[in-house]
């Protein structure tokens, strides 16, 4: 009795699990099969004849081409690296220096974080970007990206760098080494792996962002992937179906890549701890 | 080489003393250990050193020069952490050279040198492996090895044996004896294992509650307890203390406890002036100095037999004294037959009983 209750529990939850994963899993078929479809439409079809005539349609397209592989990859990368550097430098001081309620700064950033790139505040940080003459620039995105990423970017960092134990960097001190050398020979190297993890989330977050380019960036020259996709759209505002999915799937390359370069090379995870 | 020098050194975290008004002197090639029970403020007294810690006050000196305010690279110290504090993401070679990284010596230079090291420590194999790589007591001799490798001026360890297991941790104790030895440099070792001081050091200074109670040879600080503290601490298992009282009249001075009766014969002579009448004292007896006998004597306790525990070489018998318990080391290839609740004795030369204040404090 016991046993066809336990089978029929694995059953009904197999079934169920099945049902959220194909749910899931069907954009992503789509993602894989429309492209390479002539004919593609909203329904996952397996194309008779698979051609690439849609991504040379998008090629021609050189405003979409540059946004991806120029604007996209400016705004996306300045940011990573900006974030990066920032938040392990900022962990490292959280976490080693004396500061008193310096547990209270780290908690409160991370509430912040979702307060600065909200939506609420685009008013505001569009006059100051305006005031700072930033607008319609590179730099404006990248500066507005990483302020709203540090914060939890820091948080993260707080933990790998938290994980190293102080007798490393006493016993490095002792060796002779001067902070500055301590910091780049002990503790970067320990905490890379968290610090990929924060680039490549860093990345993916303003690779995949809307909102802020599309409000502080004027001329089409410099508008990143996420918006020059509506330039496959029609006139009356409905997404020409094939070239859309050829430009969303050469816009999802770049990320799957940076991700398995990382999770081969560092393994991914968002939590310190010393692997020796 | 160089001695090391404590005045009146104080470290206080907020209202913690951790050290208190410590003052000591190491000389030059000395291997001393800082001995106390956890939180006595050893490891506290090496940083002081290592000028991991700033004194809060007092002065630090090593070899001719004031250190209290350098920074631990112009100290000229090596310093071997509990945790051997190896970095995971450096080979073996790279961890032992570090130090001289630091100091700008090219790669082929560290390279040789590391060898060198390596093969006095015995670990010239696994110089190209990672600390993940390699067994704890060779973790531990990575560790030494980094901490030689710019001969320094003066080691630090602090409790370096405590994260191997019994075998391989009395190994690692002649190795450090022989090494320090053949280097003849100025060693000062923190440890909480009266047994690891005993072995190793030239002089052991104990710790309680911050401060330094006493330094002197193990033997001295073994034979002559300055505090009934010191004299609990070292020693396993640790000496005897039983509360008696003096009985001093004009001829004679005796001590009386709950079972027993001692009188003092010449000893008095010790007492005179430091002791009155009536006041209650602190006898001490090293646990090796008590023989077992089945009848009374005039230098001997009585008690009930509580346990007996054979340990090969000798036995440990615990009598029930009173209220308290009395253990002897009994030495012998047969452990003593007795059962337990049964009526014994145990035997002692009067020179070897040790006296102390209620306070804690030695007669002389
Ligand atoms: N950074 C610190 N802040 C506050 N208190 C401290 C600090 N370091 C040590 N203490 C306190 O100072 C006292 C002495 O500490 P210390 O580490 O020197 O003890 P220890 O003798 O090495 O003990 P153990 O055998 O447990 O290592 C302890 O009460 C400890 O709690
Ligand atoms: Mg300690």
């Amino acid at each position: 009795m016991r046993l066809v209750r336990y089978t029929l529990a694995r059953i009904v939850f197999y079934v169920t699990a099945s049902l959220f994963a194909s749910f899931f899993t069907l954009p992503l078929l789509w993602l894989a099969f429309a492209p390479f479809n002539e004919k593609a439409a909203l329904s996952v079809t397996v194309p008779d004849s698979p051609s690439l005539a849609n991504f040379g349609q998008v090629f021609k397209n050189t405003f979409a081409v540059r946004a991806l592989f120029q604007n996209s990859a400016i705004q996306a990368l300045g940011a990573m690296l900006i974030v990066t550097l920032f938040a392990t430098l900022a962990a490292y001081a959280l976490s080693r220096a004396n500061i008193r309620g310096k547990d209270l700064i780290s908690y409160g950033l991370v509430l912040f974080s979702s307060v600065v790139t909200g939506t609420a505040a685009m008013v505001p940080i569009f006059l100051l970007i305006f005031r700072l003459g930033l607008i319609n620039t590179h730099l404006g995105v990248i500066l507005v990206f990483s302020g709203g990423l540090l914060p939890a970017a820091i948080f993260i960092m707080r933990d790998f760098v938290d994980s190293i134990p102080r007798s490393y960097e006493e016993s490095a001190l002792v060796a002779g080494a001067s902070p500055w050398r301590i910091f780049m020979d002990i503790a970067v190297p320990i905490v890379r792996p968290g610090m990929m993890v924060v680039a490549v989330w860093a990345f993916v977050n303003v690779w995949g962002g809307f909102l802020i380019p599309f409000i502080l960036l004027r001329s089409p020259e410099k508008m990143p992937a996420a918006v020059a996709i509506y330039s496959f759209y029609t006139e009356a505002g409905t997404p020409i179906i094939t070239l859309t999915a050829a430009y969303s799937l050469l816009y999802t390359i770049p990320v799957l890549i940076l991700y398995l370069f990382v999770n081969w090379r560092y393994g991914f995870r968002f939590f310190g701890g010393i692997k020796s | 080489m160089a001695s090391v020098t404590f005045e009146g050194v104080s470290k206080h975290f907020g209202s913690v003393k951790a050290v208190h008004d410590v003052s000591f002197s190491i000389s030059d090639g000395e291997f001393v250990c800082l001995l106390g029970p956890s939180g006595c403020g050893k490891t506290t007294t090496l940083r002081l050193i290592a000028g991991l810690e700033q004194a809060t006050s007092g002065r630090i000196d090593i070899g001719d020069r004031e250190v209290t305010y350098l920074n631990p690279k112009d100290r000229d110290i090596g310093m071997v952490f509990q945790d051997y504090a190896l970095y995971p993401h450096m080979t073996i070679a790279d961890n032992i050279t570090y130090p001289l990284k630091v100091r700008g010596l090219g790669a082929a230079a560290r390279r040789k040198r590391a060898e060198e090291v390596a093969t006095s420590l015995q670990i010239a194999n696994l110089l190209d492996r990672r600390p993940g790589q390699i067994s704890g007591g060779q973790q531990q001799r990575t560790s030494v090895a980094r901490a030689v490798v710019h001969k320094p001026q003066v080691f630090l360890f602090d409790e370096p044996l405590s994260n191997l297991d019994a075998k391989l941790r009395l190994e690692a104790r002649s190795f450090l004896k022989h090494l320090q030895q053949e280097l003849g440099v100025t060693a000062i070792y923190v440890t909480h294992d009266q047994a690891e001081a005993m072995a190793l050091a030239d002089r052991i200074a104990v710790m309680e509650g911050g401060r330094v109670v006493q330094m002197g040879p193990p033997l001295e600080v073994y034979r002559q307890p300055a505090t009934t503290f010191v004299a609990n601490f070292l020693g396993s298992p640790p000496m005897n203390l039983l509360r008696v009282r003096l009985e001093l009249t004009k001829q004679q001075a005796m001590l009386v406890g709950e079972t027993f009766r001692l009188q003092l014969p010449q000893i008095s002579e010790r007492l005179k002036g430091v002791v009155s009448e009536g006041e209650a004292l602190i006898a001490g007896l090293r646990p090796e100095h008590l023989h077992m006998a089945n009848d009374s004597d005039s230098w001997s306790i009585a008690g009930e037999v509580y346990a007996i525990e054979p340990l090969g070489p000798e036995a440990l018998v615990t009598l029930k004294v009173g209220d308290s318990l009395v253990t002897a080391r009994i030495f012998g290839d047969e452990p003593p037959k007795a059962n337990v609740g049964e009526k014994a004795y145990l035997l002692f030369e009067p020179e070897r009983l040790h006296l102390f204040k209620a306070s804690g404090e030695r007669i002389p």
